[in-house]
């Protein structure tokens, strides 16, 4: 496996080395070593290639990414895999804030907790947590799935538009026009299929499931005098 | 209706990316005190990128016997302000005392009452700021980068028991070294912030009418009268912590540095970076990763988010 030292090249030159691969290169698999915590690592990713990163990763990782897979054998910084399109990115410790934000494709899978608004704004991405979510997780959340298995925190899903949630621990505030929903068996279905795509051995029939209560779509005329 | 559009929720996140560093060192393998310095220096220097303008230092070291005082004292003037001063005070209050000058900064030690000290000072040396007190603390605090003012005040050579720093990009005050962090809270103690409080002015206000005396517009050293306040009327560093949970409105990530160890807490919405990572050897608090991921052990330290509106603490604190 071809290996890069982000110590050695830095992150421009660990990215542009991932960035140069041919699509149908012979080497699908590469390794980064020394993360050291640095911002950006594996950004902009656009090729069926897998990246291992050995340690540590700092803010915004895996960004914008499409088609590679991501494997981060560390604790992942601020916005993992925000805006990802396409591809998985695997986070085997933990996460910061704002994981999965705004992105539009692909799974993003974090083994040990997220924190604060996890999938804030996503569009699409589907997230599997092994661990909680810290507060305001799914904050405006337009679509794609967020999988909790331990506890959310508070105000989940405030605001949120047509993702679909499913928790298996305890949720500790709903957010702004967030309800728990039946869980129907096309709902149980979609959610065996995304924790067996994340490899996480959990019973989907022990998680209730979230989503938006669609008052906040229409202007209501109780809320005139406020404009 | 939804008011908030995407662009303002991505700004809430990218915003983040500026405005200062925090670190916060505290070592729990003694064998380690002697390359406190060495280990801490780079974290402060990491964060230059959030800190640019000026930077400082808390270093516990040496403590002095119950019966004296520690001093660090900063002057615009030092040529002036440091000639004689030790045997000025030793004549004025009939006591002993030593200095340790290290640029525009100086340590002094002296078992006069530290409150006749102070009065001292500021009625003979009025131009000198008292930065820290204490028994072990030492406060060093300087405009320009942060390699520079590791330079200045020697950290990488520096022992000591435990070390929180800030690199500030000014945002609320004057780029002054008496705007720079940490700024003093009490015996022993000192705060560095990240973030901006937006009552500041309001409770600088409360604060002075109860006899709080600021030096700067910085609204960081409101959040340390607070706690200078609170601490002076008997509160523990805990409840003086959650009293600030509650009055000081804005965000923030707080370091405190106390005689034993450091306290670290953040504003209920979480809206500043912080990061804790811990080993057998040692507690490491920064506002992003990289700052400590030079330090031995990192790549298999446990490392987490602090929650918000929580307090942690290491030590004694």
């Amino acid at each position: 496996m071809p290996k890069l030292d982000l110590k050695e090249l830095g992150v421009r030159g660990v990215n542009s080395a991932l960035h140069g691969i041919p699509n149908g290169a012979n080497e699908p698999d590469w390794l980064i070593t020394n993360p050291m915590g640095q911002h950006a690592i594996a950004c902009g990713l656009d090729a069926p290639i897998e990246v291992t990163i050995n340690g540590h990763v700092g803010f915004y990782c895996g960004g914008m990414n499409q088609q590679a897979g991501i494997t981060i054998h560390g604790h992942a910084g601020v916005g993992i895999a925000e805006n990802m399109m396409s591809g998985q990115v695997r986070v085997m410790g933990s996460a910061s804030d704002s994981a999965g934000a705004t992105a539009h494709g692909g799974l993003l899978v974090i083994e040990g907790d997220a924190s604060s608004r996890c999938g804030i704004s996503m569009k699409g991405v589907d997230i599997v947590v092994g661990g909680s979510v810290g507060h305001m997780s799914g904050f405006m959340a337009q679509s794609g799935h967020l999988v909790v298995c331990g506890d959310a925190s508070d105000a989940l899903g405030d605001s949120i538009y047509e993702a679909i949630m499913f928790v298996r621990g305890k949720v500790a505030s709903l957010g702004a026009d967030c309800v728990e929903k039946e869980m129907r068996p096309e709902h149980l279905a979609k959610l065996a299929e995304l924790l067996n795509a994340a490899n996480i051995d959990a019973d989907p029939g022990n998680f209730r499931r979230y989503g938006s209560a669609r008052t906040l779509y229409n202007f209501d005329i109780d809320n005139a005098d406020a404009y | 209706m939804r008011c908030w559009r995407d662009a303002s929720i991505l700004g809430m996140h990218a915003g983040g990316m500026t405005m200062c560093g925090i670190v916060g060192l505290y070592l729990k393998d003694p064998t380690l005190q002697a390359s406190l310095g060495e280990l801490f220096a780079p974290m402060l220097i990491e964060m230059t990128d959030r800190g640019p303008d000026s930077a400082g230092f808390a270093i516990y070291r040496d403590p002095v016997s119950e019966h004296q005082t520690k001093f660090t004292l900063a002057s615009d003037d030092p040529d002036t302000d440091w000639k004689a001063l030790d045997t000025d005070l030793a004549r004025a209050l009939i006591c002993q005392a030593r200095l340790d000058i290290q640029g525009d900064h100086a340590v002094l030690v002296t078992d006069a009452d530290a409150f006749a000290a102070q009065a001292w000072l500021a009625e003979s040396r009025p131009r000198i700021r008292v930065v820290g007190s204490g028994r072990s603390i030492e406060i060093f605090k300087q405009t320009g980068l942060p390699k520079d003012v590791v330079e200045q005040f020697k950290l990488t050579s520096a022992h000591g028991s435990h070390a929180i720093g800030h690199t500030r990009m000014a945002t609320e005050s004057a780029v002054t070294t008496a705007g720079s962090h940490p700024f003093a809270t009490g015996l022993d103690l000192c705060l560095v912030h990240n973030g901006s409080l937006s009552n500041h002015n309001h409770l600088r206000r409360k604060l002075e009418r109860d006899g709080i005396v600021f030096q700067t517009e910085n609204d960081t050293e409101v959040a340390a009268g607070f706690m200078t306040l609170n601490l002076r009327r008997g509160l523990s560093l805990h409840a003086a912590l959650e009293a600030g949970l509650v009055e000081l409105d804005g965000f923030y990530t707080f370091c405190v540095g106390t005689a034993n160890g450091f306290a670290v807490v953040r504003d209920p919405f979480g809206c500043k970076h912080a990061v804790l990572a811990e080993t057998g050897e040692w507690v490491a608090m920064a506002t992003e990763y990289r700052a400590i991921a030079h330090l031995p052990g990192a790549d298999t330290a446990r490392i987490w988010e602090p929650e918000p509106h929580k307090i942690y603490t290491w030590g004694s604190a």
